[in-house]
């Protein structure tokens, strides 16, 4: 293997390599290192956020309770931008996300209500749906070697549509499915799904005075709910997924490029396919989580949120082109993301001013990006 | 292993795509230790010779030996394991990714047990840093990306990667079309490093020069077949240049142009 004979030009022995290696590391300094994490632009946004809303907003905006109000939202459209993020670095988009929420919602709640399955069954049959419905997305855009913008593009219709259709079968004309929260039932399962978690520690804190708590003794928050934890978890197991398998390196060359990936030996179609099946999972997961947390689901969940994923996966510094990107960056992103849309309820500011902000906060990133890229890569 | 016998042979390999002949009986051999120059000129059939001999395309007839065994690869996978590596000239590196996560690139070695399966990327690191430093790029940081590196050190470290992983015989296809004076130097003295450890090379080039300052044999083809194959002794420079230009045509011009072609 590799320690074949050192060539004679080599007149250095095993030391002075050690020596040299010493030295060199040394030479990286500190700020490049930082430069060269994708996700500094989501970082440094989120401190300029919360720095403008500590100094605008009213300060109940920052209690626990206001926090918890932020992270819901984040954590929903963080689950789908942490998948959305893996799968641009794969070199993909997935615009049929916000859609596949919807479908897999309709989905589970007829696998509730209708054939009366149990929860698990529902759920792990949900997730199925969705891996068959992501791998078909993801082989369509391999077989034709279209764009998956176009490809996916065609699926946001597709399923939003049959979502529609489907409903209004399911239901006989509503575009609302209801009762699926009391068909769901109680249990271990459905506190992994839906209400809140670590009340235990919550109610300690509160009863030693050390959180907000009503007169009678429960805490004004009562737990954090599920879906930050999952939201938090995710966003822990891609980035490790990313940053340290050899799956995650393989993400980065199917983005990064292709051709010279698969010359390299890397399943590049494999990876593919299986991060579109990731990204129709995730949209699952938030399908079940927000479906049991309202007891019902409806033709319009899930709108929109394809891009707003795109939108916080960019915003925590992946490139549209593949290949570079973060998943804690898609976290801070949609975090964001949660900030602006609930903190300017707290402010003076019409809280309309929320698309303007999101467009140029998008702008922005990708600014930032492409320059610190150009940083990092030495691309001139 | 008998060292008499060449890591590759060819014999007659007949490559049709359709109706077009691409390759109409090339036959060519290559040694341990030796640099063996493939020259040709645009559509001589280069590309599908060593296309052919990468795993990417099966021959239509002829024999392919790899250490005298006869073989057919299904993909470039299977011409790999084979130790037939193949470095091609913009296709070989990613350059946002890291230099070692480049160099590991579909061959990370892996620590732990599943589920918690992970690249040993201390080892990385350290495999990437000495490989490069016996090389002698200044990599300051194995965790820099590749599009830091230049031209010159991108296909050094393409070679440096397909050498560490036991490649028998190497396939540089066009190393030097893309560089500089001081970056081919760097390239052409690397591979006669590589050549020194026993491995055997195919030098796709266009470029006569590059090819005389490494080669021991020359292989010339010219539509699709081999016009011949000398070695270093027997061929001098100009020789082998009208031949690669189909000889009378080229000289006609280069008497006008002032001999400089």
């Amino acid at each position: 293997m590799a320690n074949t004979t050192q060539p004679a030009t080599d007149l250095s022995p095993a030391q002075t390599v050690q020596q040299i290696r010493d030295e060199r590391l040394k030479e990286v300094s500190l700020l490049t290192k930082i430069m060269r994490r994708p996700e500094l632009g989501a970082l440094a946004g989120l401190v300029l956020v919360t720095i403008f809303f500590i100094s605008t907003a009213d300060a109940s905006m920052f209690t626990l309770a206001g926090i918890m109000n932020i992270l819901s939202p984040a954590a929903q459209l963080g689950i789908l931008a942490i998948a959305a993020a893996l799968l641009m670095i794969g070199g993909e988009f997935d615009l049929s996300i916000g859609s596949m929420v919807a479908f897999t919602g309709l989905v589970f709640g007829a696998f509730i209500t209708l054939s009366g399955w149990p929860l698990l069954l529902a759920i792990a049959a949900t997730f199925a749906v969705a891996a068959v419905l992501g791998g078909l997305n993801g082989q369509m855009v391999i077989r034709t070697r279209l764009p998956s913008f176009i490809v996916t593009l065609a699926f946001l219709f597709i399923l939003r549509g049959l979502s529609l259709v489907g409903l209004k079968w399911a239901t006989g004309g509503s575009t609302q499915m209801r009762g699926i929260g009391e068909q769901a039932g109680e249990g271990l399962i459905r506190e992994l799904f839906s209400g809140v978690a670590f009340e235990g520690v919550f109610s300690w804190l509160a009863a030693n005075g050390l959180i907000a708590k009503f007169p009678n003794g429960t805490p004004t928050v009562t737990g954090v709910p599920v879906s930050i934890v999952w939201f938090a978890g995710f966003a822990l197991l891609a980035t490790w997924l990313l940053l340290r398998t050899r799956a995650g390196n393989w993400i980065f060359a199917a983005g990064g490029d292709p051709n010279a990936a698969r010359n390299s030996g890397v399943p590049v179609d494999r990876v593919k396919t299986g991060l579109f099946m990731l990204t129709a999972c995730a949209a699952a997961l938030v399908a079940v989580l927000t479906v049991l947390d309202a007891g019902s689901t409806d033709a319009r969940r899930g709108f929109q949120k394809e891009f707003e994923a795109i939108i916080a996966a960019v915003i925590g510094g992946c490139l549209l082109t593949g290949g570079y990107g973060s998943a804690i960056g898609a976290f801070f992103g949609a975090i964001i993301f949660g900030m602006v849309s609930i903190g300017l309820t707290y402010t003076r500011f019409d809280s309309d001013w929320f698309q303007v902000f999101l467009g140029a906060m998008l702008l922005l990133a990708v600014l930032f990006n492409n320059f610190i890229r150009r940083k990092v890569t030495g691309e001139r | 292993m008998d060292q008499n016998v060449p890591l590759i042979e060819i014999r007659n390999l007949v490559k049709h795509f359709g109706s077009v002949i691409a390759l109409s009986g090339v036959s060519l051999t290559v040694h341990r230790g030796e640099v063996m120059c493939l020259l040709g000129d645009n559509g001589a059939g280069k590309s599908t010779l060593i296309k052919t001999l990468a795993g990417v395309h099966r021959p239509t007839s002829g024999d392919f030996l790899v250490e005298g065994k006869p073989v057919t690869f299904a993909s470039p996978r299977d011409a790999l394991d084979a130790g037939i590596a193949t470095v091609y000239q913009d296709l070989a590196m990613i350059p946002l990714m890291s230099v070692t996560r480049n160099f590991f690139m579909g061959r990370e070695p892996v620590k732990g047990i599943w589920p918690f399966r992970r690249v040993d990327f201390d080892h990385c690191d350290e495999v990437t840093r000495e490989e490069m430093h016996k090389i002698g790029i200044d990599v300051r940081d194995p965790h820099q990306a590749v599009g830091t590196l230049s031209g010159g050190e991108r296909q050094c470290v393409a070679i440096a990667r397909a050498v560490y992983f036991g490649a028998k015989v190497l396939i540089l296809d066009e190393p030097t079309s893309a560089l500089g004076v001081a970056q081919t130097s760097m390239v052409l003295k690397y591979i006669h490093q590589v050549r020194s450890k026993g491995l055997g090379v195919i030098f796709i080039t266009h470029n006569v020069r590059h090819a005389y300052a490494v080669g021991d044999r020359f292989t010339v083809l010219n539509r699709g077949k081999t016009l011949g194959t000398y070695s270093k002794s027997e061929i001098q420079i100009e020789e082998l240049q009208n031949l690669m230009a189909g000889g009378k045509e080229l000289q006609a011009v280069s008497a006008e142009l002032g001999g400089m072609v």
